[in-house]
């Protein structure tokens, strides 16, 4: 049951609250992409063992989507942010690196 | 015109805390970023306030605007404005990128009162009531449904959608059961 | 015998005498009384029978960790089966009865189980049920089955109330005893908001009848001076009979609260479920002391030496006239010394160990007891109760030296901190070697969601045993966890026990050490699953290694007290047999409960009228008024149809649709999902949302849109209707408002977030009621306000005006395929107006009709319906639809997709309808039969039926489906299977099978 600060209205939702959305940072694919393109856009999902970016809804709360940064195995949570990033934030990517240094980015 | 009529037609359950329905009032939900020229000005004009700081609710008298989310207001007036003050925020919004609708009729709206009366709500939400600054509006969740609510005028009210009235009747009577107090 | 002493118990109130029921004998008991001191006052040693063998069973231990004494208790709808009687509370009137025999307690005829024990050991069932095969399913496992099982299910629904709640924290404190009331009082002086829970209804723990001395008095004034400090802080929460069943990821607590288990029927919710959140959880659980493993530990008489003490000092209650101490600690001397105390023989104490030399067992022989060193039990005696106990060496193979008589045996093989609830969420465990203990490894905490430790352990959960070391390890814990809240800890007064000395535990797995094998059989590890020493040395002997596995194959430790006293002697005896370091075999994984959760209380509110939420329209009173026959859409109860006296289902469909084609027919269409999107993008965002194009749909227009997933398939669709220059109004299905809506500000927020886009859904706030048949615009002309005629509303266009007084938007869209006007008014006019067309319909024939009537009329007119034509695998292609997805754009949802070469395949199943030639109706989701087989031995398909009915317009079955080239076969005859096993012909048709020019609905 986990918690998360939407980072949009500041309440500290818990999972009940939340909906969630799948992996984090997707790049669409349209008309014109490679089957390879469109392939891996539709159904390649990482699923790692360790920190993941994820999508969340605030859903019973203001509606808003946001991204969360946590670690698969521990549940323990880096820190949220708006979904209108096409990457996570610099400083959240340094916070987990000092936390983590095993870990090998985002991408 | 016929009168407009709420969804329990003002439903009353007498327990450790009294939980009535009431309404119907009326209910404009206001989409716009807060920095749009004007919108303050639109805000005062259709219920007197200014506009609220995150996750709060200002309030003229029987007239308030709560933040919903970073780009929602709702506005509480009474029903027979609506009309009127949608009208007001079109011409003063004219140009800019908002939303305004009447949401009057999509809302159930329940009062409980009483010195326990926080303890129905937290026998149903899993909001952290204790932590709630003066004024907070929350939004949460009021066991399997939505609902949005505030503290003041002895008690709380809440914010329900209408076609679930009756089930949040249903578990406001639960809650408020005599003898099921918390403490 | 066991009785009640004349003198003493301190949680008994002797004014106030109770009357309980046990088999329907009549026992008198006290106030205060748990069930089994009521039971053990009254000489009721057998309470019970073991699931395996219906071994007599008798009271074990004092509390939570009791294995044998369950009871069915209440009876009727208050009946609860499997409730341990060791935590329950008597009350006047109680009623209770054992379970697991047959037919009566003391005659169970299931004993003769314990007759073929020897040939029933670990594993017997897998052995033996495998051959024949089919023996197992009809023979086999219907006798199993009828004697597996505890208690019995009650057969009343449930009379009592449940509830749930939730409640925020800083710190939770789990457990009243000494330890978590010092670490609450440190948390609570900091000005943390503590909760304090106690599963019992005492505070204390075990420090009043262990004889604590704490700050040079009597643990009990401690005690109370502490819960009235306590008391005083408004930060703190007390709570007694609330035990903490699980702690989860990032502080989530589960607590169950025993409101009005002692009061059953006084109005207050039976049980009340905590759900707490806290940001961290002080664990103080304490410790449950050890059986030890000798033939015939299981006779009822043979007790925990903890327990026996309770029993005395709590209740008055005393298990037996003479009892044998048995121990490999100094702990159990306190038992001893507490029996004498009391005025009770204790003919000898047996030690396992080689001397016993600490202060206790020194007071004990000061005392006149005789303390045997060096000795074992070899084996009990007695059947239905302990009769006597024979004595020979630790060191030996079982020689007797020694009987001695008795009529009960105090055992203890040491204690186990009670490390569930740091185990729960992750935490980790050591083996204390010295103290022949597992307990939490403060380096490997559980952690919560910023990687910190959730759980502090403290007290005798943490390994400090004794009252002394439990202070001061609490103490430790409180400043730790105010510590870890960033609060400073203030001043608090640290109670200090007296330390008593005690001298080393001697591990001791197995009485005596070199048991032979006939002893090994009879000495229990799980009391209530029949798990003995010898079938865990079996399993290890068969190669089951893994301690999770050996648990699995000999159900060691999977009772309902979930090895609460077997897994640390199961666990040794395996890493003994396997020749391992008990660390190296480890434990099994604690999971929640603690103790078992009533289902009741997991349900809470939800059941009966509030099981989950009906959603309502402002019509619903009148539908059901009407006796209108309700089916599920999604959460709404919509009209099926509405039959009247005498009638079918069926019938009512055929009236129905009938009186809409001849007359006039009213349809609650206010589930219909309704969105408004405005703004600058709007025209440009529903251009990628819909297939086809709706930036160009003039104001005041309606148009059909379809929607797609990414991967194309069709997934809603409905009626777009421009409202003014930059607003539209999106319908969606009735079952997809919210799911549609939640679709649109995903790609505005996380994809398009640039786009200037507003979107609201405004499904509950119009009731939308469809007006259906060519007599619809003589109700609304009689109703007045609005110029409804076909010059100024023609077909797929709407207006805004006043109807009968009422604001409204009437649509001219029809899905009937009738002259039809879809009027959309603010819901709390939406009864109204429904009033005012029945009234005004009235002499052109109007009638209500239903969701099934609606379905076969758009059939009828060959209109596809999300979830009949659409399976999630469906793309409007499939559906002959075309027309309705965009060539020219360059870019929409689900377009890429389409482009897949299996989509664009000119082979895929494509829509047609269906005429059977008898007239008959092709049964729901028939394929349509093709030449050969595949390779499972079915015929091969060429295509489905996708929606069937008779049609009572036509007086024949239509049918629409998809069927491979299906729209180049018109006039082709093919064959649908059929549930009998047979077959049915059906001409492919056009699926318009009704007014193909639209002159009805453009009329």
């Amino acid at each position: 049951m986990l918690i998360l600060e939407c980072p949009y209205c500041g309440v500290k939702a818990e999972e009940t609250e939340l909906q969630p959305g799948g992996e984090a940072h997707l790049k669409r694919f349209g008309p014109g992409s490679s089957p390879e393109d469109f392939e891996a856009y539709m159904f390649a999902r990482k699923n790692p063992k360790g920190v993941h970016f994820e999508r969340w809804r605030h859903a019973y709360g203001c509606g808003k989507w946001f991204l969360a940064a946590r670690c698969t195995a521990t549940l323990e949570v880096f820190g949220t942010y708006p979904a209108q990033s096409p990457e996570p934030p610099a400083d959240l990517v340094n916070k987990i690196k000092a936390k983590r240094p095993e870990w090998k980015g985002w991408k | 015109m016929a009168e407009p009529v709420s969804a329990l037609g003002g439903a009353v359950f007498e327990g450790f805390a009294t939980v009535r329905e009431i309404g119907p009032l009326g209910m404009i939900t206001l989409r716009a970023k807060p920095d749009v020229p004007g919108l303050e000005a639109a805000v005062r004009g259709a219920v007197g306030t200014g506009l609220p700081a995150r996750r709060q609710m200002d309030w003229a008298k029987d007239r308030g605007c709560g933040w919903m989310s970073p780009d929602e207001y709702l506005l509480i007036l009474p029903h027979a404005e609506v009309g009127r003050a949608l009208a007001g925020i079109e011409a003063a919004l004219k140009g800019q990128h908002f939303l305004a609708v009447d949401v009057s009729d999509a809302r159930a709206v329940f009062r409980i009162e009483g010195e326990k009366a926080d303890q129905v709500l937290r026998k149903l939400a899993p909001a952290d009531l204790d932590a709630m600054a003066p004024g907070e509006l929350r939004r949460s969740r009021i066991a399997q449904v939505a609902g949005a609510f505030w503290a003041g005028e002895g008690g709380y009210t809440l914010v329900v959608f209408r076609s679930v009235a009756g089930y949040v009747m249903g578990v406001l009577t639960h809650s408020a059961q005599p003898g099921s107090e918390l403490a | 015998m066991s009785t009640r002493l004349s003198k003493g118990g301190r949680l008994i109130d002797r004014a106030h005498a109770i009357e309980i029921s046990f088999n329907g004998k009549r026992l008198r008991g006290y106030r205060g009384d748990t069930l089994s001191a009521a039971l053990l006052a009254n000489d009721q040693m057998l309470v019970g029978r073991s699931f395996k063998y219906h071994r007599p069973r008798g009271i074990v231990a004092s509390g939570a960790e009791e294995p044998n004494a369950l009871v069915n208790l209440g009876a009727g709808a208050r009946a609860e089966p499997n409730q341990r009687t060791t935590t329950t509370e008597a009350f006047d009137g109680l009623v209770a009865a054992s379970q697991n025999h047959w037919p009566s307690l003391d005659y169970d005829i299931g004993a003769v189980n314990n007759l073929a024990a020897r040939f029933l050991p670990a594993g017997f069932y897998y052995k033996t049920f495998i051959h024949p095969r089919p023996a197992w399913k009809h023979l086999f496992e219907p006798i199993i089955r009828r004697s597996a099982g505890l208690g019995k299910a009650p057969a009343e629904p449930d009379a009592d109330r449940y509830e749930q709640v939730y409640a925020h924290c800083d710190l939770l404190v789990a457990g009243g005893g000494i330890a978590g009331l010092q670490a609450a009082l440190i948390a609570g002086a900091a000005g943390a908001r503590v909760m304090l829970l106690e599963q019992t209804a005492h505070w204390g723990g075990r420090a009043p009848v262990d004889g604590d001395v704490i700050d040079g008095k009597p643990a009990e004034e401690w005690i109370t001076a502490t819960l009235d400090a306590l008391g005083k802080m408004e930060n703190v929460t007390l709570k007694t009979r609330c035990m903490v069943a699980g702690v989860y990821d990032h502080g989530y607590v589960l607590a169950e609260e025993r409101v009005a288990d002692h009061t059953p029927g006084d109005g207050r919710p039976r049980k009340r479920l905590w759900r707490i959140r806290a940001t961290r959880v002080l664990s103080a659980t304490g410790a449950l002391e050890r059986p030890l493993a000798f033939a015939g530990n299981d006779i009822p008489g043979v007790m925990l030496a903890s327990a026996v003490r309770d029993y005395v000092g709590n209740w008055a209650v005393s298990p037996g006239d003479r009892t044998v101490v048995v121990t490999n600690n100094d702990d159990a001397y306190r038992t001893a010394i507490a029996l004498k105390e009391a005025g009770l023989e204790v003919p000898v104490i047996v030690d396992a160990r080689a001397q016993a030399n600490g202060a206790l067992p020194q007071k004990a022989r000061a005392m006149g007891i005789r303390v045997e060193a060096g000795r074992a039990i070899v084996k009990v005696k007695g059947g239905k109760r302990v009769t006597g106990v024979a004595l020979g060496l630790m060191a030996g193979e079982g020689a007797v030296l020694e009987e001695i008589a008795c009529d009960a045996v105090a055992m203890s093989g040491g204690w186990s901190p009670v490390v569930h609830l740091w185990s729960h969420c992750g935490g980790k465990l050591t083996w204390d070697r010295a103290r022949a203990m597992f307990r939490p490894d403060a380096a490997r905490p559980p952690l919560t969601q910023d990687g910190s430790a959730l759980v502090i352990a403290a007290g005798a959960a943490n390994g400090a045993l004794t009252g002394a070391e439990a202070l001061a390890d609490a103490a430790e814990a409180g400043v730790a966890a105010v510590k870890s809240l960033d609060l400073k800890a203030k001043t608090t007064p640290i109670g200090k026990a007296e330390a008593v000395e005690e001298a080393m535990i001697e591990p001791v797995w197995m009485m005596p050490q070199g048991a032979k094998a006939s002893l090994r059989m009879k000495m229990w590890l799980d009391f209530q699953n029949d798990v003995k020493v010898s079938d865990v040395q079996l399993a290890a002997r068969e190669g089951y290694q893994s301690v999770e596995h050996t648990k699995r194959y000999t159900t060691l430790g999977m009772a309902t007290d979930q090895g609460k006293l077997s897994n640390i002697n199961g666990l040794a005896i395996l890493a003994d047999a396997l020749n391992e370091d008990i660390p190296a075999v480890g434990t099994t994984t604690f999971r929640p409960p603690y103790t078992p959760v009533t289902i009741g209380a997991l349900v809470g509110e939800a059941r009966g009228e509030i099981f989950q939420p009906l959603r309502r329209t402002p019509m619903q009173g009148w539908h059901e008024a009407q006796g209108a026959y309700l089916e599920p859409v999604g959460l709404w109860r919509r009209p099926y149809c509405y039959p009247r006296a005498g009638e079918t289902h069926e019938q009512a469909v055929n009236r129905e649709i009938l009186n809409t084609r001849a007359n006039v027919g009213l349809l609650d269409a206010s589930t219909l999902g309704k969105i408004i999107v405005r703004g600058p993008d709007a025209g440009r965002f529903l251009d990628m949302l819909y297939t086809n194009v709706m930036s160009s749909l003039p104001v005041g227009k309606c148009r059909y849109g379809l929607m797609c997933n990414e991967q194309g398939f069709l997934s809603d669709d409905g009626v777009v209707v421009r409202l003014a220059e930059d607003t539209w109004l999106c319908h969606t299905t009735s079952g997809g408002a919210d799911r549609i809506h939640g679709w649109m500000e995903d790609w505005l927020q996380c994809e398009w977030w640039d786009w200037k886009v507003y979107t609201a859904n405004v499904t509950e706030q119009y009731a939308q009621i469809a007006v259906a048949g060519p007599k619809a615009r003589l109700v609304l002309e009689k109703l007045g306000g609005m110029d409804v005629s076909k010059e100024t509303m023609p077909f797929m266009t709407f207006a805004e005006g006043e109807l009968a007084g009422i604001p409204a938007r009437v649509h001219r869209i029809s899905f009937s395929g009738e002259l039809s006007y879809e009027i959309a008014v603010p819901a709390s006019h939406g009864l109204a107006l429904w009033e005012k067309l029945v009234a005004a319909g009235a002499e052109f024939g109007v009638m209500p009709y239903g969701t099934e009537a609606m379905h076969i009329m758009r059939a009828e007119k060959g209109f596809i319906m999300i979830g009949d034509e659409t399976d999630g695998t469906v793309i409007p292609q499939d559906l002959g639809l075309d027309w309705a997805i965009s060539k020219k754009k360059a870019d929409f949802l689900g377009k890429r997709g389409q482009e897949r070469t299996y989509l664009a395949s000119p082979d895929r199943w494509k829509l047609v309808g269906f005429e059977t030639l008898d007239g008959s109706v092709i049964p729901d989701g028939a394929y349509v039969l093709d030449a050969g087989t595949n390779d499972y031995g079915f015929r091969k398909a060429q295509g489905r039926v996708t929606s069937t009915y008779h049609s009572p317009t036509l007086q024949k079955g239509i049918a629409m489906g998809l069927l491979r080239h299906g729209p180049q076969r018109m006039g082709e005859v093919v064959e649908f299977n059929t549930m009998a096993g047979g077959t049915v012909a059906a001409r492919v048709v056009n699926p318009v099978f009704l007014d193909p020019n639209g002159e009805k609905q453009n009329g």
